[in-house]
């Protein structure tokens, strides 16, 4: 626990250090705490995974009033190691990153900021510890993203959007945890877990619907995802690597650590719920990831429907356990919380990708990228690791983690609950649908993208990136080729992590192995011995090749039906990419088409110019956020007759509440 | 005695899955030149004999290799990713015995991703060139597989929930101890479901015409126009093992009868034989389907292959309320 | 019952017309069996096209012997060609030629594709296929029978 003190302590060091020093010392400063407290902070978290132990930390004078409570059990632990990881990856990155200009003040100083709050949220033992790391992170955030809100229109949108709704969020888990903490008596953790059974099942379902909508919200749940299409595009790309790999994590941890952890297990049809916006989740972030074509827009969907998938894992653990089959529920929560850790990792490695991309070339919207092979070779190797790994392909991490959450829900069939059954089969559905959206999308921002002619001259003339970004991506794409090719190494520590979260020990579901092996099943995955058959078969292939095969290979153009003249605007764009997909989910993308004729001014027979735009927005955003939005306006603008700056009218008022207040009290 | 009892086992199973390997590497081009002959036969011509995919593909490899200019070194590359995972597949599922190599991580999912790998890499491969061929094959053939995966999942998982688990050699051994399944209405629904996605996987008609020369109309064969030589065998090949790795599956998860499931030269043999039946059997079915219909509409693929996913469904359900 | 025509085909007997082995049979070394073509029209009245149409339909049969008209010059071991080299055609034709890979030949099946034909001289004609590329095979005939396309094929599978 002192070593984790440490860590938070560096990470504020950083924050002062950006702060308070000239601009040619502090960006390196702050770089150098920052990382320092990702290292620290791993070292902590990595002890207590290993030793599966629980360290406490109180504090009277920090925090007047409530104090502050920490504690590093091994669920904190696999959150705060994650994170660690990302800021690491993030801060190394972000030494090369030169995008945006000269770093501001602020912008250097929130970062490690951002990071410790990061890193103190699941350490947080007591409801106003974990509000203060929590609101500091919406703060640090929300400063981020505003980081080049002077260049763009889009980046001041983005930060609205998202400051609003990570404050509601925010009030609706304050509420949620302050309805708990009034009921138990106490604010900690601790007393409300001991007090949680005697509460009435009203106050605790209302405590937990709360919770969830929160949570829901900051880890980007449907229909509360809204901001994040739009953040994480106008973040600079370190932040948005932090906020997709590891700030929308820590929505899972509250919906763990609240609803299994606090509330014990708590009743059937939350998990369902939980299950419910899983699967809209993941079908809906997987489709608009397909169809969008601006590189970190997909991304940001992508992230959507990976939540989805974690979400999905997690009801189906919580389900298993409240119906009594606790040994299908540690298998379902281990698979969730093992696709949460490879999400970030290849996520991450992705956004930093994403962000070298726009660095080099100029642009994220992939109809004006292409060939970036050739000119960016490293980040485009490291970028198809990223790309490979989500789209879970063997022998990379996303392919252990889909494989182990769908043997969850295939062996969660035995629990004999017609209802846990049907949200299964839809989980099961969702991710099978999920796995080859995410093929397409991926494949299109890879082959779009990096591979084929340059579509643009900015495309053409890209430059290789600075050496510390690349080691920062490297940095998240080596654990996604580790944890695929081992990912029994991490088992053990998963386990601790899923018991701690489900609030039992439960018996070992996975067998001690360097592939996964299913205890009490049969089934298993054996990565390591994949990987080497599929090497030998290509070694046999190529020497097969190589011995019979005589002539060797030429260049030439390539074949476009003997055309005279064929250039980069004949290629495939990512929109065209997308088209048969988005005509066959037209009713859920609802795309936006349209048509503007203008005619001659002499006779409307001949047509001056014609202009056709599409748009595929988010159709959620439509339908349900923006007659809310009109409506709090009209409601804004009704109050504002009220307030009118007549002063004789605000006598008035005060008046009419000084004579109602003495009705009131006589 | 034991390690000598285990490497003899090791060795018994390294020698079952390098004889399963050549039956596919062999049998998945005859089963093509054999469909290619029933569809001739049905048409009033003789056609081609069937050992003419064997042909070309010796032809190929004398030929040379071309490269388009813009293209990376994923275009020389995709074709082994496609062989070699292709073969790895091979590797571990039953199709001549019941203990190939591998055999505690031989699971259904990983054969379903495999060949999810050799798709991507022929996808990427068809976007390197840079030609407005390529993006169309890759794009029409991702949006095809993406809604054929679903299917193929939910129908793979149909089959495991019956048999409690998704290791193939255990899903094999479980149907030849109940032979009853075999009629179930669950297990049919899911064959149906496979079979359109076996359909859509290898590109026949009524998905996709394999023999087509207009590319508006083309799908996978658009993805491997800019092939030639070496690299065009393979790429033949790599899609010969999947057909016949899927028909195989088809055979051996529905009618096992014949696997071999001791390591006896006889059995082997039996094993071999069966399989060459079974899988001769469906492509003769499935040329005959292709040359009564005809090709889909691209945009009514889509209904197709969700009529496929519905009936995926209903072999779920149905096999959990049999249990 | 409306499937019953398809399965009687498969067991009736086929109309294919038997064909002899031609005499200029030179073993078909070079392509042992298989042969990828890819026709393409330099500017033909479409007389040829008709008569390669019939010798890969049901009643010659060309692809008996191992002769295949493919979609891409890449997937070919040659290009056969009809009709005069006009202007507009002169440079896809080379540039299909270019994306052939080795070894390749040229098969010339008309005589508008052999020397012009009965357009020789016209003033649409850009050169000959001689200048472009010359022919290893050369089908005479306007327009050529399919038997005589045929045998010409099997002159180069070699069965």
């Amino acid at each position: 626990m002192s070593l984790l003190l440490i860590g938070l302590g560096l990470g504020l060091a950083g924050t002062a250090a950006g702060a308070l020093l000239s601009p040619r010392r502090r960006v390196p400063a702050a770089a150098v705490l920052g990382s320092g407290a990702c290292v620290v902070a791993f070292v902590a978290a990595g002890r207590a995974l290993v030793s599966g132990q629980t360290s406490t930390f109180r504090s009277v004078e920090l925090l007047p009033l409530t104090g502050v409570r920490l504690s590093l059990d091994p669920l904190a632990a696999l959150f705060i190691v994650t994170t660690a990881v990302v800021g690491l990856a993030a801060l190394c990155y972000g030494v090369g990153y030169t995008e945006g200009g000269p770093r501001s003040r602020t912008a250097t100083a929130m970062l490690p900021a951002f990071l410790t709050s990061l890193l103190l949220v699941p350490a947080a033992a007591s409801v106003a510890t974990f509000m203060v790391a929590w609101e500091l992170m919406a703060l640090t955030s929300t400063l981020l993203l505003l980081v080049e809100h002077r260049h763009r229109a889009e980046a001041r949108d983005a930060a609205q959007w998202y400051g609003a709704m990570t404050h509601v969020g925010a009030a609706a888990i304050l509420l949620g945890l302050l309805l708990l903490a009034s009921r138990a008596g106490g604010q900690t953790f601790a007393a409300i877990g001991l007090r949680a059974g005697a509460m009435s099942p009203t106050t605790r379902s209302l405590a937990f619907v709360l919770v969830l909508v929160g949570f829901a919200s900051k880890a980007g749940a449907v229909p509360f995802h809204v901001w994040l299409p739009r953040a994480h595009p106008e973040a600079p790309s370190p932040v948005s690597a932090l906020m997709s790999a590891a700030m929308v994590n820590l929505g899972i941890y509250g919906i763990v650590r609240v609803g299994d952890g606090l509330l014990g297990g708590g009743v059937l049809w939350w998990w369902l719920v939980v299950v419910g916006l899983g699967v809209a989740s993941a079908l809906f972030g997987a489709l608009h990831a397909a169809a969008s074509s601006d590189l970190k827009r997909l991304l940001a969907y992508s992230t959507v429907d990976n939540v989805g998938l974690v979400l999905i894992g997690v009801g189906a653990a919580g389900a298993l356990e409240v119906t009594g089959h606790r040994a299908l529920a540690a298998l379902a929560m281990l698979a969730a919380l093992f696709h949460l850790v490879n999400h970030a990792a290849f996520k991450g490695c992705l956004f930093l990708g994403a962000g070298a991309v726009q660095q080099a070339s100029g642009s994220r919207d992939l109809d004006r990228l292409g060939g970036l092979v050739h000119r960016l070779p490293l980040t485009a190797l490291l970028f198809g690791v990223g790309a490979l790994s989500i789209s879970a392909l063997p022998p990379f991490n996303g392919f252990a983690s889909e494989w182990l959450l769908l043997e969850g829900l295939l062996h969660g069939f035995a629990a004999h609950s017609a209802a846990t059954t049907t949200a299964l089969l839809a989980g099961v559905a969702a991710l099978a649908l999920t796995g080859g959206l995410t093929a397409a999308a991926f494949v299109k921002a890879l082959g779009i993208g990096f591979l084929g002619q340059p579509r643009t001259p900015a495309a053409a003339n890209a430059r290789e990136v600075a050496p510390s970004m690349l080691a920062g991506m490297a940095m998240l794409a080596a654990p996604c080729l580790l944890l695929g090719i081992v990912p029994g190494s991490v088992v053990p520590m998963l386990r601790r992590a899923a018991d701690t979260g489900l609030g039992d020990t439960f018996a070992r579901p996975l067998r001690a192995d360097l592939g996964l092996n299913l205890a009490g099943f049969e089934g298993a995955i054996e990565p390591v011995l994949l990987l080497a058959a599929f090497v030998g078969a290509l070694v046999v292939a190529w020497a097969s090749v190589r011995l019979f095969a005589r002539r060797g290979a030429r260049r030439a153009e390539a074949w476009g039906c003997g055309r005279e003249l064929q250039t980069a605007r004949m290629e495939y764009t990512a929109t065209s990419f997308a088209e048969p997909l988005q005509r066959v989910f037209a009713d859920v993308l609802r795309p936006d088409h349209d048509l503007e004729v203008t005619h001659v001014a002499e006779s409307r027979y001949f047509r001056q110019a014609i202009s056709y735009h599409s748009r595929v927005d988010d159709a959620l955003e439509r339908t349900c956020y923006r007659p809310v939005i009109r409506l709090v306006e009209a409601w804004g603008g009704f109050a504002r007759r009220a307030q009118n700056g007549n002063l004789h009218r605000y006598l008035a008022f005060g008046l009419v509440a000084l004579v109602a207040l003495l009705v009131v009290l006589a | 005695m034991s390690a000598t009892v285990q490497a003899s086992g090791l060795g018994a199973a390294v020698a079952a899955s390098l004889i399963q390997l050549g039956a596919v590497v062999l049998g998945g081009p005859l089963l093509v030149g054999l469909m290619a002959k029933v569809r001739a036969r049905a048409e009033g011509r003789t056609g081609a004999p069937i050992r003419q995919p064997l042909l070309d593909l010796r032809k190929l490899v004398g030929k040379e290799a071309v490269h388009a200019e813009h293209a990376s070194a994923v275009l020389p590359l995709a074709p082994f990713v496609l062989v070699a995972s292709a073969a790895v597949a091979v590797a571990i599922t039953p199709l001549v015995t019941t203990a190939p190599v591998l055999r505690q991580g031989a699971d259904l999912f990983v054969v379903v991703y495999l060949l999810l790998t050799g798709s991507v890499a022929l996808a990427l491969a068809g976007l390197d060139p840079g030609t407005a061929f390529g993006g169309m094959g890759a794009s029409r053939a991702m949006t095809i597989g993406a809604l054929a995966e679903p299917a193929l999942l939910v129908a793979v998982l149909a089959l495991s929930v019956q048999a409690g688990t998704s290791n193939l050699p255990a899903i094999v051994s479980a149907t030849l101890a109940h032979p009853a399944w075999a009629a179930s209405p669950g297990r049919l629904c899911a064959l149906v479901a496979l079979v359109v996605v076996v359909i859509a996987e290898t590109g026949r008609i009524p998905v996709d015409n394999p023999s087509t020369h207009l590319e508006l109309t083309m799908i996978h064969e658009a993805m491997v126009l800019e092939y030639a030589g070496p690299e065009l065998g393979l790429v033949t090949l790599g899609e010969a093992m999947r057909l016949g790795l899927l028909f195989a599956l088809v055979a051996n998860l529905f009618f096992p009868w014949g696997i071999a499931t001791t390591t006896s030269p006889a059995a082997v043999v039996i094993g071999l034989v069966a399989l060459g039946a079974k899988t001769a059997a469906i492509a003769v079915a499935i040329a005959l389907l292709e040359v009564s219909t005809a090709k889909l509409r691209l945009f009514r693929v889509p209904e197709l292959l969700a009529g496929g996913f519905v009936l995926a469904v209903l072999a779920v359900v149905a096999g959990l309320v049999t249990r | 019952m409306r499937r019953l025509p398809v399965l009687r085909s498969l067991f009736a007997r086929r109309t294919t017309e038997d064909l002899p082995r031609p005499s200029n049979a030179s073993g078909g070394l070079r392509l042992r069996g298989s042969l990828q073509l890819r026709h393409v029209d330099a500017g033909s009245c479409n007389g040829c096209e008709l008569e390669i149409t019939s010798a890969f339909g049901p009643h010659y049969d060309a692809a008996r012997f191992g002769a295949r008209l493919v979609a891409s010059p890449r997937h070919a071991d040659g290009l056969l060609v009809t009709g005069v080299v006009t202007r507009n055609m002169a440079v896809p034709l080379r540039k299909t030629l270019e994306a052939v890979p080795r070894p390749r030949v040229v098969v010339a099946c008309g005589d508008c594709a052999i020397d012009g034909g009965v357009f020789a001289g016209a003033y649409g004609i850009a050169s000959g296929l001689e200048a472009i590329a010359r022919p290893d095979i050369q089908i005479p005939g306007c327009p050529p029978d399919p038997t005589t396309i045929t045998d010409a094929l099997r002159g180069l599978t070699g069965r």
